[in-house]
């Protein structure tokens, strides 16, 4: 056992059915976010995500794994829980969307009434974020990133090596292209 | 082979030690911990800018470290209200150990203490024996993660079951 060289991590969770996935199932990049809803360098990084996908609809696919740092972010749990709630009924990156635009409310009662907004059921979801119904899947989630050396949120990698330039619009094109053109 | 860094070497005899710990302000240290895997994180600062904080990291991934009965201690040459007050605000609950007077003492003995006057960003995994299993030194502003230390617990854990079988 000897200290290993500085290398680039790769993801070892494998992107799988069970994922939440935005894109073209055949995309030839897979970009893999670890994420946290209370973060605000995910927050920062959500509009640049979007227009990734925008501007390469053909290239990208995003997968969304949770990363709450629940100690730092004290609703970052009951966020990524809701996201699942919303997930288990087709409405994932709704809700996901929504938890990145309103990344100032997602205190218990603001957090129910954007559940509202997107038409799903309030107090079944509130319900199932109370009892934690869907921990084992977050934690699963947060798990795998650990193990694929995750060390901050956001953490992307793309094509299964962990990106560790910025989450600028221009770094992100240029990363993506550059995994499309190897 | 030695480790130009001069950090701590898989092989070597954990040099005991015990020092001032956050948050209720007893000393301990790994031979508290005989008998469990222990993972010394050497860092240089409390509030030090690393993107997305490792103390943080490891509080949130502790229910990982504790599936391997390991104990986790935070070394720096802050002083124990410093602690106090960082692992208050990041929610830490692991004790965080004050290598502060004399200053560095334990990190220079690990190999871990820099002419910055700081500890380095070093993880050592010390295994229930004493002996250290695995050592990683990181750029002082390069989070490492928990990747490297899970993999050294797992592996240990691999080897014990081996040779008790």
């Amino acid at each position: 056992m000897t200290t290993p060289l500085q290398v680039s991590a790769r993801l070892r969770t494998p992107v799988t059915d069970a994922d939440h996935v935005r894109g073209p199932r055949d995309a030839p990049v897979t970009v893999v976010e670890y994420g946290d809803f209370q973060c605000r360098f995910c927050g920062a990084a959500y509009p640049n995500l979007v227009e990734l996908l925008r501007q390469r609809a053909d290239t990208v696919r995003l997968v969304f794994r949770h990363f709450p740092i629940a100690n730092v972010h004290p609703y970052a749990e009951s966020a990524a829980e809701a996201a699942e709630a919303a997930g288990q009924r087709g409405r994932f990156w709704e809700m996901h969307d929504w938890l990145y635009e309103h990344q100032d409310q997602l205190d218990p009662v603001h957090l129910s009434l954007g559940v509202e907004q997107l038409g799903l059921p309030a107090d079944e979801i509130g319900a199932e974020v109370a009892r934690q119904a869907h921990g084992d899947r977050v934690r699963h989630d947060f798990v795998g990133g650990i193990r694929s050396g995750v060390n901050a949120t956001p953490t992307l990698f793309i094509n299964d090596v962990r990106h560790d330039g910025d989450h600028d619009l221009p770094s992100l094109l240029a990363a993506v292209d550059n995994a499309a053109n190897p | 082979m030695t480790d130009p860094s001069g950090l701590i070497r898989p092989g070597s005899t954990a040099p005991g030690f015990t020092l001032p710990a956050t948050p209720d302000g007893r000393q301990t240290g790994p031979d508290d911990f005989r008998g469990r895997p222990v993972v010394l994180a050497f860092y240089p600062a409390d509030w030090s800018p690393v993107c997305g904080d490792q103390m943080s990291l490891y509080q949130a991934a502790m229910s990982e470290f504790d599936r391997h009965q390991a104990a986790l201690l935070g070394v720096s040459v802050d002083n124990l209200w410093s602690h106090r007050a960082f692992a208050e605000d990041r929610g830490i609950d692991f004790p965080l150990l004050a290598d502060f007077e004399p200053k560095g003492e334990v990190s220079r003995r690990y190999g871990a203490y820099t002419d910055r006057g700081e500890s380095a960003r070093a993880l050592v995994v010390i295994d229930p024996d004493g002996t250290v299993a695995w050592s990683h030194l990181s750029p002082p502003d390069v989070n490492p993660g928990a990747d490297g230390i899970l993999d050294a617990l797992e592996r240990m854990d691999d080897e014990r079951r081996v040779t008790t079988r």
